[in-house]
């Protein structure tokens, strides 16, 4: 029987762990909105490109640590291996892209 | 292992896609895709890169985008992130009725940005007369933006199908998993997306 209140206790306690986590989401979701509408502005605005592009590429890499270390739990333990896997791809992604826009250079 | 007896509040795990054996090689192998997606984009951003001034005479970038539907698409699809997170967050709770609305939900922002998208390439081959033939940079916008579309497409024919299948089933240690592996696919379509939105449209709209 005290097996049966420790458990609620866990999972009482597992909900507000889940509502605390939920909270931090929705702070996340509502930064990338911000990053967002401030990359279409700095567009609209027509800011010299050469400002503009390094700041939308910033705006853009922050998002997408949000997306995978909050949304996708990369943050969490137990990650080790999603993080080489997708590390793997962004030096995959940056070796391409630096392929690409150098052999059209000339 | 338990496959047909639903969760409840006594037995539930902290994290009940990662409880089995099972949803942990899910969840390992859900990430190793990624990953191989991960490059697959590369290369068509890579390409992208390469040819996006290459229009033969053809529309340019500047020519076609428009920033209003662009940022309806990007909202829908960041909208439909958050409402993922959601439905994830109600399966930890082990509340499968709250789990199934916000999974809809999820859908019907997919199926949104799908539409949008659908009428943008329609606009662009009446009005403009900008086809996947019409120049090296057409080629490389309809491959990169029509393979995300294509993993849109994707996405919702698995949400559907898992959410058809296991309507009556209820949560269990068995469904957790393969709910859990979709969000994170869903995910990584935003992810994309972000990209997308950032090299392409804003990018073409600057230079």
């Amino acid at each position: 029987m005290t097996e049966n209140t420790s458990t609620n206790k866990i999972n009482s306690y597992q909900k507000e762990k889940n509502r605390e986590e939920m909270r931090k989401q929705i702070i996340t979701f509502a930064l990338m909105i911000f990053f967002t509408m401030i990359a279409f502005f700095a567009v609209a605005m027509g800011i010299s490109s050469m400002f503009v592009i390094p700041l939308i590429l910033i705006l853009a890499i922050v998002q997408v640590g949000f997306q995978f270390y909050y949304f996708m739990h990369m943050k969490d333990k137990g990650h080790e291996f999603p993080a080489l896997l997708i590390f793997g791809g962004i030096w995959v992604t940056f070796l391409v892209g630096v392929t690409f826009v150098t052999i059209i250079w000339w | 292992m338990s496959h047909d007896h639903s969760l409840n509040p006594k037995t539930m795990p902290e994290d009940p896609s990662k409880a089995t054996m099972e949803g942990k090689h899910k969840f390992l192998g859900l990430w190793f895709f990624l990953g191989g997606e991960t490059v697959l984009f590369a290369c068509f951003f890579g390409t992208y890169l390469a040819l996006r001034n290459s229009t033969a005479g053809g529309p340019t970038s500047q020519d076609l985008f428009g920033l209003d539907l662009v940022f309806l698409m990007t909202v829908l699809l960041l909208t439909s992130s958050l409402t993922s997170v959601y439905a994830i967050y109600h399966m930890k709770n082990n509340d499968f009725k709250k789990m199934m609305l916000w999974l809809g939900i999820t859908a019907l922002l997919g199926i949104g940005f799908l539409a949008c998208e659908i009428y943008e390439f329609a606009h662009y081959i009446h009005d403009y007369g900008f086809t996947f033939r019409s120049s090296a940079f057409g080629s490389a916008f309809y491959t990169l933006v029509g393979f995300h579309g294509g993993h849109v497409i994707f996405g919702l024919s698995w949400l559907i199908t898992l959410m058809v299948r296991n309507a009556k089933r209820g949560l269990n240690l068995y469904n957790a998993p393969k709910f859990n592996t979709f969000a994170l696919y869903w995910h990584f379509i935003d992810v994309v997306w972000v990209f997308i939105f950032t090299v392409v449209y804003l990018m073409g709209m600057v230079s």
